[in-house]
């Protein structure tokens, strides 16, 4: 037998994360995490001091998604371990794997309301898919494992390990074992084989049928049998915010994304589909508009790796639980050449008819958002990896910006987190140096975690931020204007700052634009240089997000707009 | 409809928190609940009450089964099973009311556990109805106290809920 290594818990902690391959950690010290820290000291890891724990998550979270395994978090106990609710919060709603190690007071401290105490794994209950309370060293090997374990299978999501202080410095034996059984714990991934066959009869039958595909294509790396099967069987697809990259923005049979914000096309295909293939989605509430009116002519087939997903919003004719990929690949084997052409025909009719929008006629040469984002995607790769906030910038991306490659479009898409788009740009960074990323941004998420360009500027983070700065918070302002009889109750942002003065003396370079032919410049400009830039386009006050499908109305009965007073 | 699950789960720090706090933020209602260890060592077992249609309890079994710490969750009210429950009440009895108090819990098969001088603590066992009705009789005396300990739950026969 192997003999067991007697190490400190701070030690076994390091170890754990090298045995999992871990490189690089994203944290903020304090005083419950000092002797983490000191371990750290001399480790061979990269550790990324954020101004902020809730930046920390969000790197974490974006470093994830980009690489595929797990993001690893420390902070302190207390405001340290509060300050990252929001950021895990948003990695658990989309499903991202993290591992997060908070340090708490000292065990015989525990339970009196003593400095810097929060009860974090209380707090953090109904937002993780698991999380630790440590209250020995004997068990800490086998929670870090655990804790890998569960983040990375079944539906991925977030792990926090609580560990009080005194337990850093404890000594025991570690053996680490990678392979961890749970009693409890069994996630399905080989689909019920009845059920894809029943699939496969219904795909067969169906005249007018549609992928809808979601996060869990790209969480699986479903995206080339996705296509493989879309092409074969001749089935458009649509997809989730979440979902887009799982098929090419640009490919033949793409109808883009659905929902509130959707393409008119995506809407009127689930709409009038006879067959919906849902592919690792959750039809939320933004994509499905009023429940009862949402796709009542189309028999549903459901597959996803979470069995509570599925019959939860909507009824389901042909529920398959299991990981998308593996039964996508069922499934094609088992598919014979489909002919759609006179179902394609239709959606090419909406597709003409439906341009996505850019904007109102009269505004053009001043600075459209619109126009911005298509330069933006017009001068990048296929490699370029778009991160983005949360509001109106964030849905003209995900229409204009053709993201042809699983993971490289990162965004917040269940919580919605205004703050999340530039930490998450730099945790995109980190995770595939090579590749371009462009941090597409507003003036008011932007402002959530401005401090952040301290981060970019220490460790000369290679990135465009593209700040679209429209002095509003234009989402609500929009939905001011649309529904509440344009009272701008508090979203006006027009006293500043001055972003290029605020880059500037954060040690970045900045540009500007505020015409469409200075935007093209300067976007050139920004990409010849290295380390972080921002560019302020200064865009159209109130430009507005069409298409849009006011909320619980069907996603058929679209505003088109484009041409509005 | 009621239902009865019982819920099978490592007992481990915090895993009555994880199930209850799952009710109430899904926003199903637990209308009681009663917890206990089970033959397995480490094993225990939730018998809760939750009141909702078919497609409620079947999110409620699918989400309480992606708690890592919960091995099993079975729907009782699907098949025959034997389900009880114990009271206890602290009613005013003086001299005078003894001997009535005394027959009803009789009739009942209770058991009088406690005498003071002008109250009785009565002990009884039985399903919902049951112990409603003894209740109803003894609140004519004045019931000062009561208590309930949650139903639990078997399957009738050899069947069992398996506990892994």
């Amino acid at each position: 037998m192997k003999r067991k290594r007697i190490i400190k818990g701070s030690q076994m902690i390091l170890s754990a994360l090298e045995k999992e391959g871990v490189e690089v950690i994203f944290g903020f010290p304090g005083g419950a995490v000092l002797p983490l820290y000191d371990q750290l000291y001399d480790a061979p890891f990269n550790h990324i001091l954020t101004r902020h724990e809730q930046a920390a998550v969000h790197a974490a979270d974006s470093y994830a998604r980009v690489t595929g395994k797990p993001g690893v978090v420390f902070a302190t106990s207390g405001p340290g371990a509060t300050n990252l609710v929001t950021g895990i919060t948003n990695a658990y709603m989309d499903s991202v794997p993290l591992v997060l190690i908070t340090g708490q007071v000292v065990r015989s401290l525990i339970g009196t309301d003593a400095f810097q105490e929060a009860d974090i794994t209380g707090i953090t209950m109904p937002i993780t898919k698991h999380n630790y309370l440590v209250k020995s060293i004997e068990e800490l090997p086998t929670v870090m494992s655990e804790a890998f374990y569960i983040a990375s299978t079944g539906r991925k999501g977030p792990v926090l390990i609580d560990v009080p202080k005194d337990i850093f410095d404890l000594e025991g034996p570690f053996q680490y074992e990678q392979k961890c059984h749970i009693h409890g714990y069994n996630p399905t991934y080989k689909g019920h084989i009845g059920q894809i066959n029943r699939a496969v009869k219904a795909i067969r039958d169906a005249k007018k049928p549609v992928i809808f595909g979601g996060g869990g294509l790209i969480r699986s790396g479903a995206s080339s049998v996705l296509g493989e099967l879309a092409e074969k069987a001749r089935i458009p697809v649509i997809l989730s915010l979440m979902g887009l990259g799982a098929y090419p923005g640009d490919g033949e049979l793409f109808l883009g994304m659905p929902g509130m914000h959707g393409c008119v096309t995506a809407n009127y295909a689930l709409t009038e589909a006879d067959l919906i293939i849902g592919a690792g989605v959750r039809f939320d509430d933004r994509v499905t508009g009023k429940l009862d009116t949402f796709a009542r002519q189309a028999k549903i087939i459901h597959i996803d790796i979470d069995p509570a997903e599925i019959g939860k919003n909507v009824m389901i004719d042909v529920p398959i639980v299991g990981d998308v990929r593996l039964i996508l690949e069922e499934l094609m084997q088992r598919l014979k050449p489909g002919n759609t052409a006179k179902w394609l025909k239709q959606i090419k009719t909406w597709q003409d008819q439906y341009p996505m929008p850019m904007g109102r006629e009269d505004k053009v040469g001043k600075l459209r958002p619109q126009y911005v984002i298509r330069e933006l995607s017009r001068l990048s790769d296929e490699n370029t990896i778009v991160v983005t906030d949360v509001g109106q910038h964030q849905m003209w991306t995900a229409q204009h910006f053709v993201i042809r490659k699983p993971n490289t479009f990162i965004t917040s898409g269940g919580l919605g987190t205004m703050g999340f788009g530039f930490p998450a740009a730099i945790g995109a960074k980190f995770a595939a140096p090579d590749s371009r990323v462009i941090c597409i941004t507003g003036d008011g998420g932007f402002q959530m975690n401005i401090q952040e360009l301290a981060t970019v500027v220490k460790n000369q983070v290679d990135l465009t931020i593209a700040l679209i700065n429209n002095s509003y918070l234009g989402m609500v302002r929009q939905w001011q204007e649309m529904f509440y009889d344009r009272r701008y109750s508090h979203t006006g942002l027009q006293d500043g700052p001055d972003f290029v003065n605020v880059a500037e003396a954060f040690g970045a370079r900045a540009l500007r634009a505020s015409t469409e032919d200075e935007a093209t410049e300067v976007i050139k400009q920004a990409f010849a240089m290295k380390g972080p830039v921002l560019i302020d386009f200064v865009v159209e006050k109130e430009e507005n997000v069409y298409p849009m499908v006011a909320p619980n109305r069907a996603i058929n009965d679209i505003i088109i707009g484009g041409d509005e007073q | 409809m009621k239902h009865v699950l019982a819920i099978i789960v490592e007992n481990k720090p915090g895993v009555l928190t994880r199930v209850s706090g799952l009710f109430s933020r899904r926003g199903f209602n637990i209308e009681n609940i009663a917890v206990g260890e089970t033959v397995t060592p480490g094993i225990s077992r939730m018998t809760v009450t939750v009141e909702g249609n078919e497609r409620t309890i079947e999110q409620v079994v699918k989400q309480l089964h992606k708690l890592i710490n919960v091995i099993k969750v079975s729907n009782l009210a699907s098949e025959p099973t034997v389900m009880r429950e114990l009271m206890l009440i602290k009613v005013r009895a003086e001299t005078g009311s003894r001997s009535d108090i005394q027959q009803i819990v009789e009739t009942f098969r209770g058991k009088v556990v406690d005498v003071s001088p002008d109250s009785m603590i009565i002990e009884v066992t039985g399903n919902d109805e049951k112990l409603e009705a003894i209740k109803l009789l003894l609140q004519h005396f004045g019931i000062k106290e009561i208590v309930r300990t949650g139903k639990v739950a078997l399957l009738r026969g050899s069947k069992v809920t398996r506990e892994s």
